[in-house]
């Protein structure tokens, strides 16, 4: 016995002896990961600028993450001078000039998230480590983009957040490295309130479904905070596991709660199924307490009302953008976007698109890739021509602060797209609330 | 019959060992020959490895297949994340509470699985991960934070750090005395977990204590007569797959600070069924070639877009290329799972075995015999069914 313990000592002496020359050799190798001389992580060398895009391309929100990387592709044929433009022709404040970021040329890389967040970081992961992308961007859900922004901040790449409307993301756990257009649900309450009250008075009883993560809990509280400030009561909120596929064991319950709305904190095809079932189930022809039934879906998207058809009509939510507002930016990227597809383009694709040309627009201005500078150029940046009109990143917290669209299903849809009408563009001194509101720390750059 | 076990030299133990360190420690080296280079995927090869080989325990030399092992990554991942945020960012502690808590855990659900075999122990043990999936996602959110996922905080508590007076630079990234185990430092901590985890499986299988797990696999109702009781066999061999698990569920969590509820969903539980099967069961290194085959195409086949595909087809004329494309497209990127799929069957009709049966073929072919002589015993028999 003690020979053979003998033996393996010296074996493994002689394997650490391996390990250490096959350590060094290896190490010495992607000295870009560990190399504090660099001034920068993954500071792009020769003549192009690789930008890394991850969305889900499985899962519930696999539309929204299709239509995302519609969006990057056409931002970066944009971006190299390629196609008309877009909206690079209405944006002010601009610094791009149409070939490609500091003159070089840019490349994309791309990942599915699953709509996991250990999928999305291992996806983030790989495009940092292996493919040497300089920024991240993407993800259609709050958690993901959570999961994905620390991880970003942890190793000092930008982090663009596509589709996150979670207050967290900007607020309790917003970070010095990530980004958002996107608005959050904060702002979807304070829109989306004064229409509720108008259209359903003040005396109702709302009974919630929520999808159970950090976005679903976000906007429950939301619309709680604002909608009891009307003076409506919450019956129940019902947390319901993400991609559930079949809600009726939870609608079941609604028709007999004495609740008059029922509020679907629901995204993607959630939203799809629970709202198909609602209507199937009667919800919207019953009279509760004296009044009309009511199902509101505070965040609501085009490409969802698609999947949802005719139950749509009449259901009020909000939303950050849709392409039928006439204003110079939208038409200008609705078109660009139509000429590439064949299809108007989702508020997801344009929060996805507008985020790749600022944090373009961020570099030019800067004059470097080095994230420091860029966060500089991009806190407290104003612009317009995006579609959403005047728009701010507030320094204190990184979120984009613009006006918010109040949206109706279309009761008369003249084409399969034109599902939304607006009701209301509620201003953004409306929506606006102070950075400390939502706590958390940003952290500092590290140069 | 197949006899798994057959007396070897200690010295054709020893060679095993050495190639095994040797190929695993020049990962690096290979692995971006086949665009796997990075630390991340590494890292997971490494990982999955670990928790295959673990599960090959089990399954392999009893044949109880279990449907319900990443319940044990689960818990093991999230005891690593409890230590980071109340002990100390130091993995030590961290490993060895994730495989004590996931031991417990795999001892309750063993105890109570094992009382069944067959289709209904694997029943019974996917019904226990999906109960913990669900109360790890939505009844126990305070303890792990729901379908968010745990993280570790700048102001957690870490008492043992603060006592020292340990202070906290940057993120909190786990460390092992002073080198952060992130990139390549994370990878070779993983390494070294994984041959160690190697070792003790190949010391397991050369056991009497392996001996008699095969025995169960073989005729258990014989291994009775002869007067050998399987239950605690059994159990034990649970434990230690369960042990093998939870470690890998806490380099997981080492290497990136986070447990979400997802990895202890059922269709974890049946990838390492897939890595297992992929690789080739009970067999020595089949499992690890299963994960990290497995691994290879949820990061890289995942990753080729239309862009990469096109660039590689460049050198054809337009529309050659066009076809190529077209033709390849539905099998990489999002289409990965297919091409996954394909592979699965083809190696299950044509190759019963694995991946490792496979290899077996390959050096018969062209080796002739002396390279089948060189084959490890332990593989050359591997291939069950």
């Amino acid at each position: 016995m003690s020979d053979e313990i003998k033996k393996f000592g010296t074996l493994s002496r002689r394997g650490f002896l391996k390990a250490s020359v096959a350590g060094a050799a290896v190490t010495a190798a992607p000295t870009i990961l560990i190399n504090k001389a660099h001034a920068y992580i993954n500071e792009p060398k020769g003549g192009t600028v690789t930008l890394g895009f991850n969305v889900p391309q499985t899962g519930a929100y696999a539309d929204e993450g299709a239509d995302e990387l519609r969006a990057y592709k056409l931002a970066v044929k944009h971006l190299n001078g390629e196609g008309d433009g877009g909206m690079l022709n209405t944006m002010t404040n601009k610094a791009l000039t149409g070939n490609g970021v500091l003159g070089k040329k840019v490349a994309y890389v791309t990942g599915d998230t699953q709509t996991k967040s250990d999928a999305a970081r291992a996806s983030a992961k790989r495009m940092i480590e292996k493919d040497g992308a300089i920024m991240i961007t993407g993800g259609s859900s709050s958690g993901v983009a959570v999961a994905v922004q620390s991880l970003c901040h942890e190793v000092g790449v930008i982090f663009m957040a596509g589709l996150t409307h979670s207050n967290d993301t900007t607020g309790k756990d917003k970070r010095k490295y990530g980004f958002r257009h996107f608005f959050n649900t904060e702002m979807s309450g304070a829109a989306l309130a004064p229409v509720l009250e108008k259209e359903f008075g003040n005396d109702r009883v709302a009974y919630h479904l929520t999808a159970d993560y950090t976005w679903g809990w976000s906007q429950e509280g939301s619309i709680k905070k604002y909608t009891e400030a009307l003076g409506w009561k919450t019956k129940a909120a019902v947390r319901t596991p993400l991609g559930a596929g079949d809600f009726s064991q939870y609608i079941t319950p609604v028709l007999n709660s004495g609740a008059d709305v029922l509020v679907l904190n629901h995204y993607g095809k959630d939203m799809v199924n629970s709202l198909t079932q609602a209507v199937q189930f009667g919800l919207r022809d019953k009279m509760v307490n004296g009044k009309q039934f009511q199902i509101v879906v505070p965040l609501f998207s085009r490409l969802m009302a698609q999947g949802a058809g005719e139950n749509i009509k009449g259901i009020y939510g909000s939303t950050n953008w849709n392409w039928s507002l006439t204003d110079e930016g939208s038409r200008a990227f609705v078109k660009s976007f139509g000429a590439e597809y064949g299809f108007p383009p989702s508020q997801a694709a344009h929060t996805c698109y507008v985020q790749t040309l600022l944090y373009a627009n961020a570099c030019q201005m800067a004059g470097t890739f080095n994230p420091c500078g860029v966060i500089e150029a991009l806190e407290g940046f104003e612009f317009d021509g995006m579609g959403n009109g005047p728009t701010e990143y507030r320094a204190d917290d990184h979120q984009c602060f613009k006006d918010v669209l109040v949206v109706r299903g279309n009761e008369n849809p003249s084409s399969q797209f034109d599902l939304l009408k607006v009701v209301q563009v509620t201003p953004r001194a409306q929506v606006e609330y102070p950075a400390s509101m939502l706590g958390g720390e940003l952290g500092e750059c590290r140069a | 019959m197949h006899q798994i076990i057959t007396p070897s030299s200690r010295g054709k133990d020893l060679s095993i060992l050495l190639i095994f360190i040797a190929v695993v420690l020049t990962a690096p080296l290979w692995g971006s020959l086949i665009g796997a280079g990075y630390p991340d995927l590494l890292q997971k090869f490494a990982i999955f490895g670990l928790f295959a080989i673990g599960y090959n325990l089990l399954f392999g030399l009893t044949g109880y297949l279990s449907f319900g092992h990443a319940a044990f990554l689960g818990v093991g991942s999230y005891v690593t994340v409890w230590s980071f945020k109340l002990l100390s960012m130091n993995v030590i502690p961290a490993v060895m509470f994730a495989v004590v808590f996931s031991g417990i855990f795999a001892l309750v659900i063993g105890f109570l699985s094992l009382r069944r075999s067959g289709i209904y122990f694997s029943i019974l043990t996917l019904a226990f991960a999906q109960m913990s999936y669900n109360l790890a996602y939505s009844v126990l959110t305070p303890i792990t934070n729901g379908e968010t996922g745990l993280r570790v905080l700048r102001d957690d508590p870490r008492v043992i750090d603060n006592a020292l007076g340990v202070t906290l630079e940057g993120s909190p990234l786990g460390d092992l005395f002073g080198i952060t185990l992130t990139g390549y430092a994370g990878f070779y901590f993983c390494a070294a977990m994984l041959i160690l985890g190697f070792w003790l499986s190949l010391k397991i299988f050369r056991s009497p204590f392996g001996m008699k797990l095969v025995a169960i696999k073989s005729n258990q109702t014989r291994m009775e007569y002869t007067g050998f009781n399987p239950r605690p066999y059994l159990l034990s061999a649970f434990v230690i797959s369960g042990m093998y698990a939870g470690l890998a569920g806490s380099l997981m969590a080492i290497t990136d600070p986070l447990a979400g509820a997802e990895r202890m969903q059922w269709t974890a539980s049946g990838e390492v069924v897939l890595m297992t099967i992929l690789g080739g069961l009970g067999t020595l290194f089949g499992p690890i070639l299963g994960a990290a085959t497995i691994k290879y195409f949820e990061n890289i086949f995942s990753a080729i877009n239309l862009q990469v595909l096109e660039n590689t087809f460049a050198f054809m004329p337009e529309w050659l290329g066009g076809i190529m494309v077209t033709i390849t497209r539905p099998f990489v990127g999002e289409g990965w799972h297919l091409t996954l799929g394909v592979l699965f069957m083809l190696i299950i009709i044509f190759m019963p075995g694995g991946l490792i049966e496979g290899f077996r073929r390959l050096s018969r072919l062209f080796g002739g015999k002396k390279a089948a002589s060189e084959t490890p015993a332990a593989e050359s028999e591997g291939g069950v069914k």
